[in-house]
């Protein structure tokens, strides 16, 4: 595309179920005059205007801060999650295709996330593997001050690399195996580098790993491909650490919630 | 109407200790026997109900997202203040306090904001508790940053994701309720009525976002932790699904709406394109510690910036403010890039942009050093934008960020309606016309962990075992009416699409109710919102059905309040005959063109109430008590 084009035109292929129908199929779509400043996201906006101005249903898809933090936002776009560029979804921009392309546009659908209606897929087993462990026990009151707890600074920088994922689920889209092992492994990494995350440590580990094997994800087969989709560069270290501490966990005892005993 | 605050007598500094020494308390085997509805998972919505069912009252949490953690608290940049006084450089709970009243230009309650700064510290204790990476320094310590308007290093951040990490902190503490299964969670259900029983909220009636049934939950306690209604602008920060539904259809049931005027226009955002936007992304204020502002003297001007001279280049900010210069306050700096594009200096394709320049910066400091300090949004612009600021001026235009009016309440959190309560951003109380940077974070902190748990009991102690359950009739007939209206939008079948007439409504809104207000424009807005309101309710097209789920539909529910929460900000910023904080009417300004208060008529908060209909509003005021701190005039000269 040249720099003085205004506009953009493109072929949509994109997937329509209906809801409650586990079946669904490609539809075509010709979305044109699009301006070359819209986002992806907002070409989708003037496909949906022309569906309701011409009587049809919108396609539904999912969407929330539109910059790039909320999670919302999940597509699978020309068969990579988020599509081309490590970015969520909502940050692609249209200058970015070709004028004349045709593009196919996917749920996150995969495994354990099922798709609930055209491109809008449910990812409430992420928040269940949460709900098993993903928290330090603390109820709301006065608390020791934070300056009496030295952290060094390399270790809290560790622990945001790990926290800063924003539950989207593009791992377990770009997974071969449909794992959730770099969702779970950086929340379970981010709370082991923490003073505060070692009471529960090894009980958390195995009741998060527990869980989302429960929640029918895939094994880790070192793929990688979840870090090379994920739109915050999350590594796959951390799935490292939660094997080892996994297994620390398993070999140890450890009861459900407390520490390893002292052996 | 009572507007009775319930301020507790005694000195400032030891009126939120002596109220609770004095309030009604729920006994921990009591607890479970309540249910409290909390509707909205952001910091206030997350950390209030977490608390609450910590507490072992029995929590349904409802939320039109897939997930608690989506709230766009999350989206929340720069930091949370807390006057830790870390670095001991003279901070203090008065400090704090005096800086957030006179910031809010002297439009809040100052025991409601003393309050606010004595939690503060306690925020940062609690969020560190539960694992919040906060930046730290080499030693181990906490580390602090400057934010705007202040003489202090109050700031606690994490990188450029501090809503983020503490959303996740509150939401992991939810999650953890969930767990132990004292909180229950509604996701994909939005709620679109209150019920009121004998005067008292009982419950709510939401819909089921994937079936579309309409269905209702009872309780003794009902939290909107909503957020604002910003949104109603179109185009704003806010997220795209970010609505008023819950805080209006509250009102209407008899919620007094304080404020509704007091909305936040930040000055540092990218521009609007087009029509096609639907969203607006912020640009942390810090660039403007080295972006030099400005506009080209010519109008109409072609050339690329960097082919304009020096002195063809207009730094209005710096010569109208040469104390502050480009780091004037957000109000004033909003205002500027207005005048200066209304004026036809403004650049960019649309003539509504101004630059942010750092070329100088760049020159003086090296590009490695700029880097170093704004490297992520610099990075973040050209993602969007496809333009470099290492190589050209950032293009940058105010844009609506976040609303200080909202749903009146009393010291205890609860509104008008005995048993609702409002807490963050759906409430009016803390931050006057003006909020201060890294405050809202640290206002719904501050609700949800530690000033609602502990009011709470005290309307709900009277209330042991005196239960209304969803077979009252008044759920039957909340449920009757959101059907009534669903079914009177989807049988329109007009020509109109709910987007396109939430776009012309933002239009409306942001050309007469935003930066720069005056009489004349504010009646006519209204007009043409009457206009636009008679257009949706016999044009507008929805398609699809209402037993499904429908995001055609959510939004044409949406539009219908933001019509009526639009008029209502037109008529309160029209009613309120003076200038103060964000609120800017063209007839009382100063020689100089600044904001010019009346404190002898205007020292109120104005408080609406429902009459029925959108012309019968009827507009009550709670007065101001200026009893520690003395109002100032502002200047920035």
């Amino acid at each position: 595309m040249n720099q003085q084009q205004k506009t953009l035109s493109v072929r949509l292929r994109i997937w329509r179920q209906e809801i409650g129908n586990s079946h669904g199929k490609f539809a075509e779509y010709a979305v044109n005059d699009i301006p070359v400043e819209a986002s992806f996201l907002e070409m989708l906006d003037i496909l949906n205007e022309q569906l309701v101005e011409s009587g049809e249903d919108a396609v539904a898809f999912e969407s929330d801060c539109r910059e790039g933090i909320c999670g919302t936002c999940s597509l699978v776009i020309d068969g990579l999650p988020h599509g081309e560029g490590q970015c969520t979804t909502c940050q692609l921009q249209m200058r970015n295709f070709t004028d004349g392309a045709t593009i196919t546009v996917e749920p996150f659908s995969t495994g354990a996330f099922r798709t609930i209606k055209d491109l809008v897929v449910d990812r409430s087993p992420l928040d269940r593997i949460i709900e098993s462990g993903g928290y330090v026990t603390v109820h709301s009151g006065p608390k020791p001050d934070p300056n009496s707890i030295p952290i060094e600074e390399n270790v809290v920088e560790d622990a945001l690399d790990a926290s800063a994922c924003i539950g989207c689920g593009a791992c377990v889209a770009a997974c071969p195996n449909g794992s959730a092992s770099l969702f779970t492994s950086a929340k379970i990494g981010h709370l082991a580098l923490l003073p505060q995350g070692q009471t529960e440590r090894y009980g958390r580990v195995r009741k998060m790993v527990e869980a989302m094997d429960d929640e029918g994800f895939g094994s880790c087969r070192n793929y990688a491909e979840c870090q090379a989709s994920c739109p915050k560069n999350i590594s796959i270290k951390y799935i490292g650490r939660m094997n080892k501490d996994y297994i620390h966990a398993t070999i140890h005892g450890g009861d459900d919630r407390g520490p390893v005993k002292a052996t | 109407m009572d507007l009775d605050a319930k301020i507790p007598s005694g000195p400032l500094e030891d009126k939120w200790d002596s109220h609770l020494e004095h309030i009604n308390l729920v006994g921990p085997r009591n607890r479970p026997t309540y249910d409290v509805i909390v509707v909205g998972t952001g910091l206030a919505g997350a950390s209030a109900a977490s608390s609450l069912a910590a507490q072992g009252y029995r929590v349904h949490v409802f939320i039109y997202h897939d997930s608690p953690r989506r709230a766009h608290s999350i989206a929340a940049q720069g930091g949370i203040n807390a006057c830790k006084n870390y670095r001991q450089d003279g901070d203090s709970v008065h400090r704090l306090f005096y800086d957030t009243q006179k910031g809010g230009d002297f439009r809040a309650r100052e025991a409601n904001v003393y309050r606010l700064a004595q939690t503060s510290t306690e925020i940062i204790d609690q969020c560190v508790a539960q694992g919040v990476p906060f930046a730290r320094e080499y030693g181990g310590m906490l580390a602090n940053r400057s934010f705007g308007g202040v003489l202090v290093e109050r700031t606690f951040y994490c990188r450029g994701q501090t809503g983020q990490q503490l959303l996740l902190g509150a939401y992991q503490s939810l999650q953890k309720e969930v767990d132990q299964g004292r909180v229950i969670l509604y996701p994909r259900s939005e709620m679109l009525d209150l019920v009121v029983v004998d005067g008292r909220a009982r419950g709510i009636i939401y819909r089921d976002m994937l079936t579309g049934e309409i269905r209702s939950s009872a309780g003794e306690a009902v939290v909107l932790a909503t957020g604002g209604y910003g949104a109603a602008y179109f185009n704003s920060t806010n997220a795209v699904n970010s609505n008023s539904t819950a805080i209006w259809r509250a009102h209407r049931r008899g919620a007094a709406f304080a404020n509704p005027s007091f909305v936040q226009i930040h000055p540092t955002c990218i521009p609007v394109s087009g029509d096609h936007q639907s969203k607006l992304t912020l640009m942390s204020e810090s660039l403007r510690n080295d972006g030099r502002v400005w506009v080209p003297r010519k109008k109409g001007e072609t050339r690329p910036p960097a082919d304009i001279p020096e002195e063809e280049r207009y730094y209005y900010l710096e010569e109208r403010y040469p104390t502050f210069g480009n780091l004037v306050p957000r109000d004033v700096a909003s205002r500027a890039a207005k005048v200066a594009c209304d004026d036809g200096y403004g650049v960019g394709s649309t003539g509504y942009s101004v630059y942010m320049d750092f070329r100088d910066a760049i020159n003086r400091q090296g590009g490695d050093t700029i880097k170093s300090k704004y490297g992520n949004l610099f990075d973040m612009y050209e993602e969007i934008t496809g333009e470099s600021p290492y190589q050209q001026p950032f293009k940058i235009y105010p844009a609506v960020h976040y609303c200080m009016g909202g749903l009146w309440v009393d010291y205890n959190l609860q509104t008008t309606i005995p048993g609702l309560y409002a807490i963050g951003e759906a409430n009016f109380s803390d931050h006057g016309a003006n909020r201060l940077g890294a405050s809202s974070l640290m206002q719904c902190l501050a609700d949800g962990y530690f000033i609602l748990p502990q009011t709470i009991g005290d309307g709900l102690q009277p209330l042991f075992r005196d239960k209304v359950g969803t077979d009252h009739p008044a759920f039957a007939q909340a449920i009757a009416d959101v059907n009534g209206r669903i079914n009177k939008v989807m049988s329109i079948q007009g020509s109109s699409t709910p987007l396109s007439i939430h776009k012309r409504l933002g239009k409306t809104l942001w050309n007469h109710c935003g930066m720069s207000r005056n009489a004349g424009n504010l009646q006519g807005a209204i007009d043409n919102i009457d206009q636009l309101t008679h257009e949706f309710w016999n044009n507008v097209h929805v398609t699809g059905s209402a037993t499904d789920m429908n995001q055609t539909l959510e939004r044409a529910m949406r539009v219908a309040d933001f019509l009526e929460v639009g008029r209502l900000m037109c008529r309160d910023a029209l009613e309120r005959d003076e200038s103060c904080g964000c609120h800017f009417r063209e007839e009382h300004q100063t020689e100089e063109g600044e904001v010019r208060r009346n404190d002898e008529k205007f020292a109120h908060a104005a408080v609406w109430e429902w009459g029925g209909k959108e012309t019968n509003h009827r507009r009550n005021t709670e007065k101001i008590h200026f009893e520690h701190l003395q109002p100032a005039t502002r200047s920035y000269k």
